[in-house]
């Protein structure tokens, strides 16, 4: 395993930003710290990045530690920052040449521009590029020095839809060659596309880690989803179901039932006649939004947003 | 191409893109020579004409703007957008990138000099060949102590703080440093307080080596010497990468 963090703590005076995290992520494979704002995700980065020290506990990149041994791993690891780092007058094929003046076996310059979708921008100062385009340079930064660990702090926000598949197929090959790569997220839709490995992170602690099917793995089969447009009463369809129908948020509903064809087309008959579509109807795993909502969501909120809001 | 030489070739690049930067570094003392050497504002009972003193005080004034100002707002608004912290993660390193930094504060200065030296030369200075040895000491010990002061106001304050306590330190230190002033002209009190500053006695370090007839005060070199090593050891304690 590339990486393991073994009961990680990181307090910055009285704020404990990170509370005992542990988790591990392999070569070869995408591993997913997902949490929202504040969980501890960019604490813990910047530890492995060499930035920030431990209060407690302990991490191994490659072996080594991230701290101690910053000065062999800075060459191995390739990083991500979530802002900045970039100075705004310099040019994406300058700014490359000048980190891979840093490293023995650098990549192409003008291949690695080529790859992140830049030929066209490359003498363009960095302030001028679009949100996009500063990510995926700021993600070819990462990737120059053929790195063997990857840690990407966010590495898709702002981009639009172009982008974020330009850099899907960039982590798919690195992957594929054996890389180790490690990022942030809180866009769940992107978790669920990209993630080998899910690391689900709340108030500096972990909820949940495994595979995406093992999260959203159902183990009883008396319940399923659905989607559907807002207008649906749920005590009507519960009544004709014979069975309790809850939304658990905007446009989703849950049906304690079994999902049995008999049930299915009953719900499905309910909604044409009201004019309504069915959409995302899900029996045997759940949602991984839901599961995150649950998990990363007050045990005492959670009734709420299943029950009579909307 | 190596680490060092990839970095310098960044820092001169930008450095260049910079047109306020080069105002400050080579503008500002390029009109303060020509002005205060042609313009006979600057009474200087010792020297025949203006520019012999005009001269080396400009050359210290060069100094000041490269070491200080230029080197303390780039690297102030590095610290400010991550650049430090983002170089500090790749197999650069601390001493290579300070190597640059330093490279690039004395290739600028080199050019300074010239562009200063042969315009002055024109207006008719003829500095005596013996002054360059201690000229160019100064030189070294303002830009050490010069550089040292910069860092440290970019390594504790944000961009901007930097750029207006770095561009403010420039303006009163140009005042009260003799650099178009002689020092003698100030109110006694305020030349007190001035030569202990690294400016004033820079300038008579420079001032001293060059006019006929002068010599430099041990008090300049001792002042020079104490912020070349107590402001870089300043900004070395203090200064925050991020």
């Amino acid at each position: 395993m590339a990486i393991s963090v073994d009961e990680l703590v990181i307090s910055y005076g009285d704020t404990h930003a990170v509370q005992g995290v542990s988790f591990t992520a392999d070569r070869g494979a995408l591993t997913v710290l997902l949490g929202p704002n504040g969980a501890g995700k960019t604490s813990t980065v910047e530890h492995l990045e060499g930035y920030r020290p431990a209060t407690s506990g302990s991490a191994r990149v490659l072996g080594l530690d991230p701290i101690r041994d910053h000065r062999t791993l800075r060459s191995q690891v390739g990083i991500m920052l979530q802002s900045g780092g970039i100075p705004t007058a310099i040019r994406p094929r300058e700014l490359l040449r000048q980190y891979a003046g840093f490293f023995s076996d650098p990549l192409d310059v003008d291949e690695l521009l080529e790859r992140t979708r830049l030929t066209e921008r490359s003498r363009t100062p960095f302030r001028r590029l679009s949100g996009g385009e500063q990510q995926r340079l700021s993600l070819a930064l990462a990737l120059i020095g053929r790195p063997q660990v990857l840690l990407l702090d966010e590495p898709t926000a702002g981009m639009d839809l172009d982008g974020r598949e330009a850099v899907r197929a960039i982590l798919d090959e690195l992957r594929a060659d054996g890389a180790c790569i490690l990022l942030t997220t809180h866009d769940l839709d992107e978790a669920e596309r990209t993630a080998d490995h899910l690391v689900v992170i709340r108030d500096g602690r972990v909820v949940a880690d495994g595979t995406l099917a093992e999260l959203t793995r159902r183990d009883d089969t008396e319940r399923f989803t659905f989607r559907c447009d807002d207008r649906l009463d749920p005590d009507a369809l519960g009544a004709e179901l014979g069975a309790a129908v809850l939304r658990t948020g905007p446009g989703a509903f849950r049906v304690d039932a079994a999902p049995t064809p008999d049930t299915i087309a009953a719900v499905a008959a309910h909604l044409a006649t009201r004019g309504l579509r069915l959409d995302d109807l899900r029996t045997g795993a759940a949602r991984l939004e839901d599961v995150f909502r649950d998990l990363t969501s007050d045990a005492t909120a959670a009734p709420n947003a299943s029950g009579d809001t909307a | 191409m190596s680490a060092f030489t990839s970095q310098l070739r960044t820092e001169v690049a930008l450095a260049s893109r910079q047109g306020e930067q080069l105002l400050v570094s080579l503008g500002i003392p390029l009109l303060v020579l020509v002005f205060f050497s042609l313009v006979d504002v600057v009474e200087v009972a010792d020297v025949e004409q203006a520019v012999d003193y005009v001269a080396p005080a400009t050359l210290a004034l060069a100094v000041m703007s490269t070491a200080m100002v230029s080197l303390g707002i780039g690297t102030g608004f590095e610290r400010q957008y991550g650049v430090l912290k983002r170089l500090g993660a790749s197999p650069l390193g601390t001493r290579r990138l300070v190597g640059a930094k330093t490279a690039l504060v004395v290739l600028t200065e080199v050019s300074q000099f010239v562009v200063l030296i042969s315009v002055a030369v024109l207006i008719g200075w003829r500095p005596p060949t013996a002054g360059w040895v201690p000229a160019l000491a100064g030189a070294a010990l303002g830009t050490l102590a010069f550089a040292g002061i910069g860092l440290l106001l970019a390594g504790t304050l944000p961009g901007l703080g930097t750029l207006a306590a770095a561009n403010g330190l420039y303006l009163v230190l140009l005042l009260t440093g003799g650099m178009i002033v002689p020092l003698d002209r100030l109110p006694s009190a305020v030349a007190a307080v001035a030569g202990l500053l690294p400016a004033a006695a820079l300038v008579e370090v420079m001032t001293g080596s060059f006019i006929a007839g002068r010599t430099v005060g041990a008090q300049a070199w001792i002042v020079l010497a104490f912020w070349a090593v107590a402001a870089p050891a300043a900004a070395i304690r203090w200064f925050r990468w991020e």
